[in-house]
């Protein structure tokens, strides 16, 4: 009987702030995304020839759970197969906001370009799913700037996204 | 030391090529954070903890990246790639690896 009432308290505690919490992230994504959207990020291996750059890796990642909610549904879900809609949002916000901090960290090095970006996800054990971002790519900065730009990234949510600090 | 995860250096030439260079860093979080980590994600959400453990982590692997290349007097790593696995839970490990060269500017 307790079990049931632990169960059923879990599900409205993930219900509820899950929602918020989703909620919440989206419409800080959607704000910094536009805020950043002069910065090009792409795919291609081959920067511009002929022109100097200095290029900084630039890494991003965020670790992100679903809730005890969306869990259970999903867990239900895949009993009987097919889109598992509960999971979709959770990787959809863990891949842009990873993509958001390489960003932020290209725009605090002054960069307005990254190339050769790669996502990698990985899935981080515990009953609720729980899954990591990283994103890394290239940020070229012209090579004329003598000064050293701020180890210093403008997330307001996290203190963790600092670039790795291996600007030569 | 230049690093970065494309293939050559703009207006820089390859010298010399050394070899693939690599690092790697295991790291859990001590259990109070694994537990606190364990409820938060009741609720959704970021984990924090997990967040700044896994970037501390390939702050390492990439600085032990930096030594091995040091150790053959590369000056720059190209094409980087980090890959990750979990080990057991609460528990990763980072792996960085990239080809060591020795690169100068064109003249």
């Amino acid at each position: 009987m307790i079990d049931a009432i632990m169960f059923a308290v879990l599900l409205l505690l993930g219900f509820g702030f899950g929602q918020l919490s989703e909620k919440r992230h989206y419409r800080s994504i959607i704000r910094r995304e536009k805020e950043l959207q002069p910065i090009v990020v792409v795919g291609s291996k081959h920067p511009p020839t002929g022109e100097k750059f200095r290029q900084v890796l630039v890494v991003g990642n965020v670790v992100v759970a679903s809730d005890y909610f969306k869990s259970f549904v999903a867990s239900l879900v895949n009993i009987f197969g097919g889109r598992v809609r509960t999971y979709e949002p959770l990787l959809d916000r863990g891949r842009r906001e990873a993509l958001l901090r390489v960003k932020e960290q290209a725009h605090a090095l002054g960069a307005l370009q990254v190339f050769n970006i790669k996502y990698e996800t990985s899935r981080i054990g515990g009953r609720v799913t729980t899954i990591e971002v990283l994103a890394y790519g290239t940020a070229l900065l012209d090579s004329t700037l003598t000064t050293e730009p701020a180890m210093h990234s403008g997330s307001d949510e996290m203190s963790a996204s600092a670039p790795l600090s291996i600007a030569n | 030391m230049i690093i970065t995860s494309l293939e050559y250096l703009p207006g820089m030439t390859v010298q010399r090529h050394l070899g693939l260079v690599q690092g790697s860093s295991v790291r859990s979080k001590h259990a109070g954070r694994d537990i606190m980590a364990g409820l938060k994600s009741i609720f959704g959400g970021e984990l924090v903890g997990y967040t700044e453990l896994l970037h501390e982590s390939r702050e390492e692997a990439v600085e032990r990246l930096i030594q091995q290349a040091k150790s053959i007097e590369a000056n720059a790593i190209l094409n980087v790639r980090f890959s990750t696995s979990s080990i057991a839970s609460g528990a990763a490990e980072i792996f960085v690896y990239g080809a060591a060269v020795q690169v100068a500017n064109e003249s």
